[in-house]
């Protein structure tokens, strides 16, 4: 009985986490809007997109491959299954035991090459382009989120999600310049890796700037609504990694009613903050030249590299 | 491997500063404006100034007190202001500074960190110092700021890189011993405010015989002509 509510509170977690990531997409999106002085769309706008994409039809090029049709799918999959292995409400869920942070670090890049292939299987000279920055970002963003990995998992003694989240949460308070720099790698991973400002920019078609749009460019209808769902998921998967591996005051440790309502209502405040800090950033920055990336990537090295270096040198006693 | 956490919270800040130290070493090597670079000094001064007065507060020793407040004055404020304006005089404030190969100076630096820490090792285990965790990064401050002076073409950042050095003995004196004798550090203090005179001065002199600050094209100089 036991472990039925508690598969069922997993399987629930999961569900949760896709149904409400367009809605975190939404929520920058509107603060956006009020920062640049346009009318936002309805919070719900997402859901309706979505809706509109899966009743239309496919079309599809007529040498597009298997490859192609499959991809969403792969794509999608892949962010369903980082989601499910990410604390979101509870730590030491039975399916944290599945994968850990090197796994998911994985996962992610298994998604990015079938995206990739998907983008250059029509052969077009947009999706090739696109597929070649994407890999070129990726290549140099990959690093840097295992440093931070790995410093995370020095910290905890363990490379499993649920036992680093429990570790922090179970810490006094400490300052930890070792923490305090994979916090800032991992936004500029996360930055990067989710295709926002100053590196990709979400909104546009402009063909001289797009990395993610150009890939997806050829794909249409339920497709394009699956791929669309994953990018939201992403964004989400990062900022609840960001909000719950290094401020994860509020989380549940236990399966009671009045736990989860905290756990719940602690990262709605969370998320709500990082998507106004998003926003904000978002709307003071301009976006970078393709070939300034790697600089803004090395600087995210550096710093998750410094943060390993400092927990050795410093904390490490 | 929890000590740390059992350690009171204005050492963890003073661990803390210490690590933002070293990144500001990283940023100073790595950044190419010339404005920039002056106000990545002041910061890393600022920094400073700040540990030597949570190392006084923790101590009780009233005399890095008086260093924090020469170390704040000096070179977070009068120095930076007096490279800025220099630099304006010369008109270089909004150039840039070519780095030589930035990503293989970057794996250079993190090796020297790496170094340090090694070389330290030894010396930290036999300290009493409540800072003993620091003199690796002040010596890795000081070798990073040597691989910065031979890495730029300026004569202007060159000059950041030589201050950044003694901020890194300085540094270094904090975290060891908890600060030189109080003759030394005024001696020290003053020397520096006079180096960024002459430098001053200097400046003006390199840029007269071969109107640039490029000490690159001081190699072309010779005795005779050929």
């Amino acid at each position: 009985m036991n472990t039925l509510i508690i598969w069922s509170i997993t399987l629930a977690q999961i569900v949760l986490f896709v149904t409400l990531a367009p809605l975190f997409a939404s929520w920058v999106k509107r603060i956006k809007c009020y920062l640049q002085n346009r009318r936002p769309p309805v919070l719900l706008q997402p859901y309706r997109d979505l809706r509109r994409l899966f009743a239309k039809e496919i079309i599809l090029a007529t040498n597009a491959s298997i490859i192609f049709r499959i991809a969403p799918y792969i794509v999608l999959g892949t962010m369903i299954m980082a989601a499910s292995v990410i604390p979101l409400l509870i730590v030491q869920l039975p399916l944290a035991a599945m994968a850990d942070a090197i796994v998911l670090v994985g996962t992610f890049a298994l998604g990015r090459f079938f995206l990739a292939l998907a983008g250059m299987d029509v052969g077009t000279s947009f999706g090739g382009m696109g597929s070649s920055r994407e890999m070129t970002i990726s290549a140099l963003a990959e690093p840097v989120m295992l440093v931070v990995v790995f410093t995370l998992a020095i910290l905890a003694s363990s490379t499993n999600l649920s036992n680093i989240v429990s570790y922090v949460l179970n810490q006094e308070l400490v300052f930890r310049p070792s923490l305090l720099f994979a916090l800032f790698a991992l936004v500029l991973v996360g930055i990067a890796e989710t295709g926002r400002f100053p590196v990709d920019n979400p909104d546009t078609h402009l063909e001289l700037t797009m990395i993610h749009e150009a890939m997806i460019l050829e794909y249409s209808g339920r497709h394009l609504a699956l791929l669309e769902l994953a990018a939201q998921l992403k964004l989400a998967i990062y900022a609840v990694l960001i909000a719950n591996l290094f401020f994860p005051w509020g989380i549940s440790q236990s399966v009671t009613p009045v736990a989860l309502v905290l756990a719940a209502l602690a990262l709605l405040v969370k998320l709500m903050v990082l998507g106004i800090l998003l926003a904000f950033g978002e709307t003071v920055m301009a976006k970078m030249r393709l070939f300034r990336v790697p600089t803004f990537l090395a600087v995210a090295f550096t710093l998750s590299l410094l943060g390993m270096l400092s927990f050795i040198m410093l904390e490490g006693r | 491997m929890n000590v740390y956490a059992d350690l009171p919270l204005l050492q963890q800040g003073i661990h803390t500063l210490a690590a933002l130290v070293l990144v500001s070493s990283f940023a100073l090597l790595a950044q190419s404006r010339v404005v920039a670079t002056i106000q990545v000094f002041a910061w890393q001064g600022f920094l400073l100034a700040a540990i030597t007065a949570l190392v006084a507060w923790e101590t009780d020793l009233e005399h890095l007190y008086i260093s924090a407040a020469l170390t704040l004055v000096l070179k977070a404020f009068f120095i930076p202001w007096l490279l800025i304006r220099q630099a304006r005089k010369l008109g270089i404030l909004r150039e840039f500074d070519t780095i030589i190969r930035p990503g293989i100076t970057l794996m250079v630096a993190v090796s020297l960190v790496i170094f340090s820490y090694n070389v330290v090792l030894p010396i930290q285990q036999f300290s009493q110092s409540v800072t003993r965790d620091a003199i690796a990064i002040s010596l890795a401050l000081v070798l990073i700021s040597m691989l910065m002076l031979i890495t730029r073409r300026k004569a202007i950042t060159q000059v950041v890189a030589f201050m950044s050095l003694e901020n890194g003995l300085f540094f270094a004196a904090v975290s060891a011993t908890q600060g030189m004798p109080m003759v030394v550090e005024l001696g020290v203090a003053f020397d520096v405010l006079i180096a960024a005179v002459i430098f001053g001065i200097f400046f003006f002199h390199i840029r007269d015989s071969i109107d640039s600050l490029d000490v690159g094209l001081l190699s072309r100089l010779a005795e005779t002509d050929e």
